[in-house]
């Protein structure tokens, strides 16, 4: 793979962040939709949902936090930084039109690394904030931890046996005609599901559960909630942008260069997780433990099991 | 470039373990930990071994957070947000491990090192997978397999009563208990 420019650096951060608010306008735009009910045509209450996250960006900015009593503030600021940071270190390693920032020849096992991280970076603002709601949304993300990993590594190692190869950029390369989307298709299904449950969004949002009045976040208020949630939104256009390497054949497609079939098929798997918010109803955390051992995990090993056959053949 | 990473690794590493000893709370000696072992696995990304040290942070971080939840939960003082201390037996043990610190210092520095033969691998990730994978194939498996049925086994046992359905009451036909 070659070396990415200089530039690259900090266009990376700057695409991801564009791409991140698109997915909260458009999680905006849905919400009033489904909320309004303004029938046919996008009507003024969507034109103004689509600046909803500036909005409110603003509105955090200027607001004076709010403290609780004996909160251990370093670990809460942590917690708080490292989700945003992990999302973008994660993306370092994903090929934009042939080539990745980073170039790591574990890429796989690299952007995995990150999105661990954020379990940490999940429990450290949970706990931080020394109040029982925010602690429980903590814990849940931990409780969940190796039903959300298992299934998620067990995707990530398919794609990578597919392809005989760590590197994103080589597994992209891998899928010269044809996608593994469609020669793994459980592999990929589960991909987007784990992805959800990773940036712990919509029916796998348990962490920040409306049943716990916002959990782990509940405490966090001005700009600490602002990078919060930014750091949400980048990780789970992080999860839809290593999506398209791994599976939708990366850059590859007609017409259009590398790099903007990567951000074309980057949006449609970003739009679809974010729309599976408002669609999908929350799954209670128990049943998809449950789920996630006896179906999620079978059938990611049966899958393993199909791509390695085909590989050795 | 690389000796000046080295050294500032090495300083971080050895300072947050240190720290582990000083801070006040659980949840801070746990991610001092943590950040000790990070910088470990920076300093083999340092001398290329990718797979290992990536795999050094995947692992350390999880393992960490897993601690964190046991080590809470069982301590003398729990929740941990109260001042404690990690420190117990304190003359002692600064003894046993001064002694110890000692001695494995004298040991690096006093062995005679061999002289490196041969050139490390084009690819360090494949060497070391065909060396788990070649001739070390059968314990591999066996362990493998041992953890996987372990963690089944552990959830199977966990998950045996859940919340919301206990033995003897049909919570789930009673309905909107939820909570």
């Amino acid at each position: 793979m070659a070396e990415s420019p200089v530039w690259a650096v900090v266009a990376l951060p700057l695409a991801l962040a564009a791409l991140a608010w698109a997915a909260a306008a458009l999680d905006a735009v849905l919400g009033a939709a489904s909320a309004g009910g303004t029938g046919s045509g996008p009507g003024p209450g969507l034109v103004r949902a689509c600046g909803d996250p500036l909005h409110e960006a603003v509105r955090l900015l200027t607001q004076q936090r709010r403290r609780t009593l004996m909160a251990d503030r370093p670990l809460t600021r942590i917690g708080v930084v490292v989700l945003p940071v992990a999302a973008t270190l994660a993306a370092v390693v994903v090929p934009l039109g042939g080539r990745a920032v980073a170039d790591l020849p574990v890429g796989v096992v690299w952007f995995n690394t990150m999105e661990v991280a954020v379990w940490g970076a999940l429990w450290l603002t949970g706990w931080g904030a020394d109040s029982a709601f925010p602690l429980a949304g903590g814990y849940r993300f931990l409780a969940q931890g190796m039903a959300y990993e298992l299934p998620h590594m067990f995707v990530l190692i398919t794609a990578a046996l597919g392809a005989g190869s760590l590197d994103l950029g080589e597994i992209a390369a891998a899928q010269d005609g044809l996608w593994f989307a469609v020669w793994m298709p459980v592999a990929f299904a589960v991909y987007l599901v784990s992805a959800l449950a990773m940036a712990f969004w919509g029916p796998l949002g348990h962490p920040l559960g409306g049943d716990l009045a916002g959990g782990a976040a509940l405490e966090l208020s001005g700009p600490d909630r602002l990078v919060f949630l930014a750091g949400r939104y980048l990780l789970l256009t992080v999860a839809a942008a290593v999506a398209v390497p791994l599976f939708l054949g990366g850059g590859a497609g007609p017409l259009l260069p590398a790099w903007a079939w990567t951000l074309v098929k980057t949006c449609a798997v970003l739009g679809a997780l974010v729309w599976a918010r408002r669609r999908f109803p929350a799954v209670r955390m128990e049943r998809f433990m449950g789920i996630a051992w006896t179906v999620l995990i079978p059938a990611t090993l049966l899958q393993m099991l199909v791509v390695g056959v085909v590989v050795l053949d | 470039m690389q000796a000046f990473a080295f050294w500032v690794l090495a300083a971080a590493a050895a300072g947050s373990g240190a720290a582990v000893f000083v801070v006040d709370s659980m949840a801070r000696a746990t991610f001092s930990l943590l950040g000790s072992f990070l910088c470990v696995g920076a300093e083999l990304l340092l001398i290329d071994l990718h797979y290992l040290g990536v795999l050094v942070m995947l692992m350390m971080i999880m393992e960490m957070l897993v601690m964190a939840v046991f080590m809470i939960m069982y301590m003398m003082n729990p929740a941990g947000l109260m001042p404690m201390s990690m420190v117990h037996n304190r003359r002692g043990a600064l003894a046993i491990s001064g002694t110890a610190f000692a001695a494995l210092a004298a040991g690096a520095v006093l062995v005679p090192w061999p002289e490196r033969r041969g050139a490390p691998p084009a690819d360090p990730t494949r060497a070391l997978g065909e060396a788990v994978m070649g001739p070390k194939m059968l314990v591999m498996m066996v362990i493998g397999i041992a953890i996987l049925a372990t963690m089944i086994a552990t959830v199977v046992l966990a998950t045996h009563r859940g919340r919301y359905d206990r033995p003897g009451s049909d919570a789930r036909a009673e309905g909107g208990g939820g909570g």
